[in-house]
């Protein structure tokens, strides 16, 4: 951008142009036989192999030793198809090898934590479903439970089952979505026009019960915002009856593909003392062989009276992590079917008064149920002083939530633990010492979401 | 826009030419940010069709795109991404705000994010929603073809 | 405290200056500052393996030490949670980094330093993540504004 040119200089030169005639400049590149190719022979009859592609000389990785200054940095990002989100990543090349990478975070920040000091805490749910987006209701659950553990309250069991029911299925449409992108990112484009579809039928449930179809504020602290709908079970049947048949059709285009398994077989592994070490949860830990599910060790919200199993890997690379997401979904419409099949009857939220508003209909009667009407609308229901950390496993791992109160009605600081926060600081580790162009096979099985990352 | 004149009703019909041919394949460049994002592909899905209307296909690179669907809140760091981005698409160029943190800031009105991506670009269409369903999507894409069938936008 | 894990009853009875406290049934170890590190390798030794996450909390005036940084621990083997929490002052706060025990408290240490100004000794990159980096102020501290405008009516009108 050389608009500015100041009026003295070109007063200055007015007569003088600059002239270049091409073939007169000194050739800055004297030719060498560097990078020149090795002609085969035409009476070869290797040639014709190779051109077919019947032998390939693979040894491109193993080349000669590559001079330091001949490593190129470049970046990928924050603006690509293929990183999921506003992910940066600055990648040191050599040729096609990956020696270092730095994933730079931070596009996405949206100042949450600063904005939950500032909305009570029955508005809370409606920032925090909005971190991991694929996901809301993990979020809102996380964030309920840890504000219940403040007041010390505990919602009625119908209620509980609701968040089970809605948790799980949110499960589904999130590995759905996992699937879609892993698939697309891969090469296999109409698996995301599959996981979108299916997508499509749990979000018209959503829709349904909450209003929304993502971003709902449906869990809020005491309980959920309103009764399930009727004829839920019919919506839920329909769900369980399509699903596990278009699950099939899904393992007859990837499962045993060779293009797939070629593509994701020892690509991105991650062993489980990496894991631990970098504090990975979720699809990616189990993926390494670590059976660590916070549903079975540190049960919420009823769910341990469900009976599902924790599907893990052997080899913690993207195939297997592709199987255990593809295998939590199934584990998962076990636990709707289980919960469909018993939930109990009863309140969808606490009694306590001071908490959950009234009902509508005792406003009008009631000077007590006006005056909490009131008061919990305008300035919002005070917790007790003390800290809590409480964490459920959302599809992507273990999203923690560290809520301090001070006894008002906002809290004095929320910290939300994010598990593809701590996945991320696991791909320069699985991305040192391969191919570029494994980069996205890995990063789309991490499985990052960048609301949950950047907050 | 027609004029009378012999001369310039050609001009007029190549212009309107033009425009049908615009707006019946656009190509978004891909600025998915946050949740909206998410919507977005929905409405690129199979439920949803955008291919329908010529627009499945979402051009990563901004040199090939001609519609920026800005798609989620943007942040302070991400600002001068975005500008860049939209600076790099060749003219004409039209932008659509998709969602409420894209319009305005949204439920976050706080250092982080930029309040409204119209102080960095200019806006042709504001989609209000939380995100806004792939119905409302739509309705704002097909109202800037309207808008652009009927000469009101001018590039 | 009595009722203890035994994991948890030996951390308690090697550091004196550790108080073990119970906050709404979890366990929490208040560790005076100088003692972070050699805490945290004692509670990795004893079987913690996984560091879960390290924020901070500004107290601003309403305790005597400004910032409060909290990290929280996992024992996968013995299924147990402790949450170890140290204080900084004011002026130029500062804490051991966690990052040569845990390689995983490397972005949560850097995002506690871009958020509230603390310092991690012996972090390997010690650099703004989430805000830009030239930005100025640390957006968590209490005395950092939220920043919002007022809001703005626009000149579109509604389309049907």
């Amino acid at each position: 951008m050389t608009d500015e040119r100041t009026a003295e200089e070109t007063a200055e030169s007015p007569d003088t142009v600059d002239l270049w005639v091409a073939g007169t400049e000194e050739s800055q590149f004297s030719p060498t036989e560097e990078g020149a190719q090795e002609i085969a022979r035409d009476d070869s009859g290797r040639r014709l192999d190779e051109q077919f592609g019947r032998v390939v000389d693979d040894d491109y990785v193993f080349d000669d030793e590559i001079a330091e200054d001949e490593r190129m940095i470049i970046n990928m990002g924050p603006q690509h198809p293929s990183t999921h989100g506003v992910l940066r990543l600055q990648l040191e090349l050599e040729g096609e090898i990956i020696r270092r990478s730095k994933p730079i975070i931070g596009y996405l920040h949206t100042g949450m934590e600063k904005t939950a000091e500032q909305l009570n805490f029955s508005q809370g749910g409606t920032n925090v479903t909005r971190m991991d987006y694929l996901a809301p209701f993990h979020n809102e659950l996380g964030y309920s439970l840890a504000v219940e553990r403040l007041l010390g309250i505990e919602v009625p069991p119908r209620a509980a089952a609701m968040r089970v029911l809605l948790t799980e299925l949110n499960r589904v449409s999130s590995h759905l979505v996992a699937l879609a992108t892993n698939g697309m990112d891969v090469g296999a484009i109409s698996m995301m026009l599959y996981g979108f579809r299916e997508r499509e039928s749990i979000l018209a449930f959503f829709e349904k019960t909450t209003g929304l179809r993502m971003n709902h504020n449906f869990i809020r602290p005491g309980g959920l915002a309103a009764d399930l709908p009727v004829g839920w079970k019919d919506d839920v049947a329909a769900i369980l009856e399509d699903i596990p048949a278009r699950l099939a059709q899904y393992d007859d285009l990837l499962k045993d593909n060779p293009i797939w398994i070629l593509r994701t077989r020892g690509v991105g592994v991650i062993s489980a003392e990496e894991a631990i070490a970098y504090g990975i949860t979720g699809p990616p830990l189990r993926a390494a062989g670590v059976k660590w599910d916070l549903r079975k060790e540190f049960p919420y919200s009823g769910i341990e009276k469900y009976e599902f199993e924790v599907p893990i890997g052997t080899q913690g690379d993207v195939y297997d992590r592709y199987r255990v997401r593809v295998d939590e979904i199934h584990e998962s419409l076990k636990i709707v079917e289980q919960v469909m099949d018993s939930m109990p009857k009863g309140d969808y939220r606490v009694d306590d008064r001071k908490v959950t508003p009234p009902p509508r209909a005792r406003i009008d009667e009631s000077m007590e149920a006006l005056i909490h009407h009131f008061k919990l609308f305008t300035e919002g229901f005070k917790v007790p002083a003390g800290e809590t950390y409480v964490a459920v496993e959302s599809p992507r791992g273990e999203l923690g939530f560290y809520v301090v109160s001070d006894g008002e009605a906002k809290p004095y600081r929320m910290h939300t633990r994010g598990p593809s926060f701590a996945n991320l600081q696991a791909l320069p580790i699985t991305m040192a010492d391969s191919l570029m162009a494994d980069t996205v096979a890995t990063i789309a099985s991490m499985d990052p979401v960048m609301g949950d990352v950047d907050r | 826009m027609a004029t009378t004149a012999p001369g310039n009703l050609l001009i007029t019909t190549v212009e309107r030419a033009a425009n049908w041919a615009r707006t019946r394949s656009m190509f978004p460049a891909t600025f998915g940010l946050a949740c909206c994002a998410i919507e977005m592909m929905a409405t690129g899905a199979g439920h949803y069709d955008l291919a329908r209307f010529g627009m499945e296909v979402f051009r990563a690179s901004p040199r090939q795109a001609d519609l920026m669907i800005v798609a989620g809140r943007v942040s302070q760091k991400m600002a001068p991404v975005l500008r860049q981005v939209y600076d790099q698409m060749p003219d004409p160029k039209w932008v659509v705000s998709m969602g409420a943190c894209a319009s305005s800031g949204g439920m976050f009105n706080n250092y982080a994010l930029v309040q409204g991506v119209d102080q960095i670009v200019a806006v042709d269409i504001y989609v209000p929603g939380c995100p806004p369903g792939p119905q409302s999507l739509m309705h704002g894409i097909l109202t800037l073809h309207d808008k652009i069938m009927s000469g009101e936008i001018v590039r | 405290m009595t009722d203890l894990q035994p994991v948890l009853e030996a951390l308690d009875g090697d550091f004196e200056n550790v108080v073990f406290e119970d906050s709404l049934g979890q366990i929490v170890a208040r560790v005076p500052n100088a003692e972070w590190t050699a805490f945290a390798v004692a509670a990795k030794d004893a079987g913690f393996e996984v560091c879960v996450d390290v924020t901070a909390v500004d107290w601003m005036r309403q305790r005597p030490e400004r910032f409060e940084i909290v990290a929280n621990l996992l024992s996968m083997q013995h299924q147990l949670r402790l949450r170890i929490t140290t204080t900084t002052g004011r002026e130029d706060p500062s804490v051991d980094s966690l990052c040569p025990l845990w390689p995983g408290a490397n972005f949560a240490e850097r995002e506690a330093f871009d958020m509230f100004g603390i310092t991690f000794d012996g972090h390997p990159d010690l650099t703004r993540i989430l805000m830009p980096d030239d930005w100025e102020g640390h957006p968590l501290r209490k005395d950092f504004g939220v920043g919002s405008v007022p809001v703005q009516f626009k000149k579109s009108h509604q389309v049907n």
